[in-house]
């Protein structure tokens, strides 16, 4: 993935996530690690969350983030990364809708 | 992820150079890999392949999967001289992705009638490179003719190993440049890597072909960038 000339620092998600943890949240950073067909964001795309559900940056253009966000908050809790796959086959995926017909998986870890 | 990658790797995107965050999937483990680092094997080749094409994805490699996440920084083209192919060659290069800042200290020249959309500096090279300097994902095209605008902008250009450096000019006027370049302290190695006459040797005639010509060739130079040779400056 590109990054911009240079860096748009109030919208980039690692460093915002970064941030929150100077601040001393706790955080997860959801990664697009693989994608088929036609996917929104491509594969290094990052969604960053905080525990309570605060968000930054996208891995689906809005089709699944809000289930992510859910995981991500789990992840927190836990300190279990997670693999987590969303696309039409997938019958959780359906629900949350990946409207454009791709799938995608994410991977989810927390911050330290 | 570990915090110190994240901070790692947001310095490193900070300053505008290379880096590729290696996530192991199975155990989590994650590491920064900058441009120029010797990793073995087939994660090694993989890394390689991804600082030159910048796409990330997963590998497998000595029995585990990785995860890399190649961040480069985007790649941009400098002209020296707001002349005729640089009018050709701004919205060219930026349609391809390679956004263009243009320096001419000739005010005639350097007007937002004749650059609209461009970032436009009418200033001498030497001021503005002071302010933003050169860096290996930049490229430089000394388009003036004019030794005294040029010359020390390629000579920052060969210092700060901009990915492609080239220099309008026939063989005969290059010759001249290079005797110049060698007095203000550029060595043989560094001259050779100018590229002049400019272009890839298309025929073109035109401003606008000539534009054409400098943009194939800045688009090859960043395609075919020599890894190794960028790992020994940084």
């Amino acid at each position: 993935m590109n990054d911009s000339l240079y860096l748009d620092e109030a919208r980039d998600p690692l460093i915002i996530a970064e941030g929150w943890m100077k601040d001393g949240k706790d955080v997860a950073i959801a990664t697009v690690v693989e994608t088929w067909g036609s996917a929104p964001r491509p594969v290094g795309s990052h969604l960053v969350i905080d525990a309570e559900g605060n968000f930054h940056g996208s891995v689906s253009g809005g089709c699944v983030e809000g289930a992510v966000v859910s995981e991500a908050i789990d992840v927190i809790d836990s300190g279990k990364a997670r693999m987590l796959e969303f696309g039409v086959a997938d019958e959780t995926a359906w629900q949350v809708g990946l409207s454009c017909g791709g799938r995608i998986k994410v991977y989810v870890e927390r911050l330290g | 992820m570990d915090p110190y990658a994240l901070k790692t790797l947001n310095a490193e995107r900070r300053a505008r150079r290379a880096a590729i965050l290696v996530t192991d999937l199975g155990d989590g483990r994650d590491r920064i890999v900058r441009e120029g680092d010797q990793v073995a094997g087939d994660l090694g080749a993989a890394i390689a392949r991804a600082f030159r094409s910048g796409n990330s994805g997963s590998v497998e490699a000595e029995g585990r999967t990785f995860f890399l996440n190649a961040h480069l920084p985007q790649p941009r083209l400098l002209v020296i001289g707001a002349v005729h192919i640089s009018q050709a060659l701004a919205p060219m290069a930026k349609i391809a992705g390679y956004p263009v800042e243009i320096i001419d200290p000739r005010t005639a020249f350097a007007t937002p009638d004749r650059f609209p959309d461009v970032t436009l500096h009418a200033e001498w090279p030497e001021d503005v490179l002071k302010r933003q300097p050169l860096d290996s994902y930049t490229a430089l095209a000394a388009v003036t003719h004019d030794p005294k605008i040029d010359d020390f902008a390629l000579k920052a250009a060969l210092d700060a190993n901009c990915f492609y450096v080239g220099a309008l000019g026939s063989r005969k006027t290059h010759a001249k440049r290079v005797e110049r370049l060698l007095a203000l302290g550029a060595s043989a190695d560094q001259i050779a890597r100018i590229h002049a006459p400019i272009g890839l040797d298309i025929g073109a005639a035109s401003p606008a072909e000539i534009a054409v010509a400098v943009l194939a060739q800045t688009i090859h130079a960043f395609r075919s960038r020599g890894l190794d040779a960028k790992g020994a400056v940084a």
